[in-house]
């Protein structure tokens, strides 16, 4: 297991003002298997808990209660160059495109000196000749991203070379939170795309957080449903859509607006 | 007076930027009649929500109406004064805003900012009044003792709603409405909408990158890109028979839980607006295209049932590509 989740709890509040303290992670399992590579996405509205999840998987935030681990050792136990594998091995893709650049920099440099920090390349030619090769991963041309600033580039190339990045690393696993919410719907599928191929032809696993049931089920092997920090239903993705155990799922799917004008959505009925 | 509640004739919204002038809505024509619910949808920078923010003349520089004409329910809003647009905006056009988070005023409750609405258009308001509008969204008379903190993301927007239709005006502008709420609250949402704008009688300019949601909430669809109306069509033909290869491609990129591990994006990016290509922008992006697209820029065809798209194969069907 590369990274596994096993009956993690996180709260917050109490502290310095012994406020109320909150839980906003309940009792969650999760684990990705070595052996292939997965797709699990984790489906949840706000407030359900998916980014404390996020925050957990990459080690930004540990448990109050339960283990987060990786190679079957705790992530807070981890030192010097194990840390550096993890966080190697473990990449993330943010929900912002715009936010995760350094606006004073060219590209370029997320792609250097990444390469550069994990031992990838020993010096800043390799480096560069590696970045060079990067956004072909995600069907981006080089000559029309590299050497650019980053306001000069689209929010879906941004968002692209921003898993060109992770991948370049060679991780074992990939955190994406919300990926394409940010996107317009026509890159959306070419993200998507990008991400499910890579799991194919790379052998990485994903975690694909996300409020879209619908992108979910296009992408996912496996579905997780949380609401208000617990896994409420979770299962392989065809089960969970086709047939659904979970009154919350079931709402879930209810909201998802048919993308056929001749199927009634009950838009024009009264309130319930 | 003109039977439309809405029309709109070749209106071209320019922005100066040091590179030039972009020309983000290039000739936009369409008619709304009472009660129509039209989706504005494309990518962002197509111009769909410039188009809808000129309808109420909220341009700003360098942002600029360089041309064309908006008529509501007759009268000119180009032409109007300061003092008639400030009479016209809210009672005869309104903005359902896309942040409702933002959108009310923090300091003041919602009851407040209703008064707020009706003193300036010379109007009585009273609790009543406010309890019915409140209500027509399906939110308690207390609410208007409520400051918007206290609110949900999905309550504030009815507030907003309600606020939008509480003067009845022809034209209900909204801009993404419901893309900051979860999407159980989103469904709700659009059903108070729907019924607040029936009740109204108001015509609804939805702007929105959601197909799937588009599909459900309008009446008609119009397909920008570009800064260019390329489709609008009753939204059964243009779902069923799409005439431009981007609105297909549009369709088509839609997630569906009937498909599963299939991807249909469209390649490529849109033009910079600074620097079109010379023929029909989608050019670059488009399975169709042909030598002729790439010189000659496509006027609008128009088609049975009231439809129309700028292609030169408009006539034809677009064949799944």
């Amino acid at each position: 297991m590369p990274v596994e989740l096993r009956g993690a709890r996180v709260e917050f509040g109490g502290g310095l003002f012994g406020g109320p303290r909150k839980a906003a992670l309940v009792g969650v399992d999760l684990a990705l298997p070595a052996e292939e590579p997965r797709i699990i996405a984790v489906v949840g509205e706000s407030g359900s808990g998916k980014t404390t999840l996020t925050r957990l998987l990459l080690g930004l935030l540990r448990p109050t209660a339960g283990s987060a681990l990786w190679r079957g050792r705790e992530l807070s136990s981890l030192g010097g160059e194990d840390w550096r594998a993890y966080r190697r091995e473990v990449q993330a893709v943010f929900q912002d495109p715009f936010g995760s650049f350094n606006p004073v920099y060219r590209v370029d440099r997320m792609l250097v000196l990444p390469a550069l920090t994990f031992g990838l390349a020993r010096d800043e030619q390799e480096a560069r000749a590696l970045a060079t090769t990067a956004p072909a991963a995600v069907g981006l041309r080089p000559a029309d991203t590299l050497g650019r600033f980053p306001h000069q580039l689209s929010g879906g190339q941004r968002q692209r070379l921003m898993v060109a990045r992770a991948v370049m690393l060679r991780p074992r696993v990939l955190v994406a939170d919300e990926p394409v919410s940010m996107v317009d719907a026509s890159l959306r599928a070419a993200i998507l795309e990008s991400l499910w191929q890579l799991t194919r032809e790379a052998g990485l696993s994903l975690v694909y957080i996300t409020h879209d049931l619908a992108t979910a089920y296009a992408i996912a092997d496996e579905i997780l449903v949380m609401r208000h920090g617990e896994v409420v239903e979770r299962g392989d993705a065809v089960a969970v859509i086709r047939r659904p155990s979970h009154p919350y799922t079931r709402e879930l799917i209810a909201a998802l607006p048919p993308p056929d004008p001749t199927v009634d959505w009950g838009l024009e009925k009264a309130e319930e | 007076m003109s039977r439309h509640a809405l029309s709109v004739r070749s209106l071209t919204v320019e922005f100066a930027t040091a590179r030039g002038q972009a020309r983000a809505v290039d000739e936009v024509s369409f008619d709304l009649v009472p009660g129509e619910r039209l989706g504005l949808v494309g990518e962002s920078g197509s111009g769909k929500t410039t188009t809808a923010l000129s309808l109420l003349r909220l341009i700003r520089p360098p942002g600029r109406i360089v041309g064309g004409e908006i008529r509501i329910a007759g009268a000119d809003v180009l032409a109007a004064s300061p003092e008639e647009l400030r009479r016209m905006r809210a009672a005869r056009i309104a903005l359902v805003p896309q942040g409702a988070m933002s959108a009310l005023n923090p300091v003041l409750t919602c009851g407040a900012q209703f008064e707020d609405l009706f003193a300036a258009h010379g109007e009585r308001g009273g609790a009543a009044r406010i309890a019915a509008l409140l209500a027509s969204v399906g939110l308690e008379p207390q609410v208007a003792g409520f400051f918007p903190h206290q609110l949900s993301g999905g309550m504030k927007q009815r507030v907003c709603i309600a606020l939008a239709v509480a003067l009845r005006p022809s034209v209900i502008v909204a801009d993404e409405p419901t893309s900051a709420l979860d999407v159980i609250v989103q469904r709700q949402v659009l059903r108070t909408l729907v019924k607040a704008q029936k009740e109204a009688g108001a015509a609804i300019v939805m702007v929105g990158h959601d197909m799937g949601l588009m599909a459900q909430f309008a009446h008609r669809i119009g397909v920008m890109y570009a800064g260019r109306l390329v489709e609008i069509a009753p939204v059964r033909d243009i779902f069923a028979d799409p005439r431009h290869p981007y609105t297909r491609a549009l369709i088509e990129s839609l997630p569906d839980l009937e498909r599963r591990g299939e991807f249909r994006g469209l390649s490529g990016l849109p033009p910079s607006l600074l620097d079109l290509p010379p023929g029909c922008a989608f050019a670059p992006r488009c399975p169709r295209v042909v030598e002729r697209c790439r010189v000659e820029r496509p006027g609008p065809t128009l088609l049975a049932g009231g439809r129309e798209a700028r292609c030169h194969f408009a006539a034809e069907p677009v064949h799944a590509g």
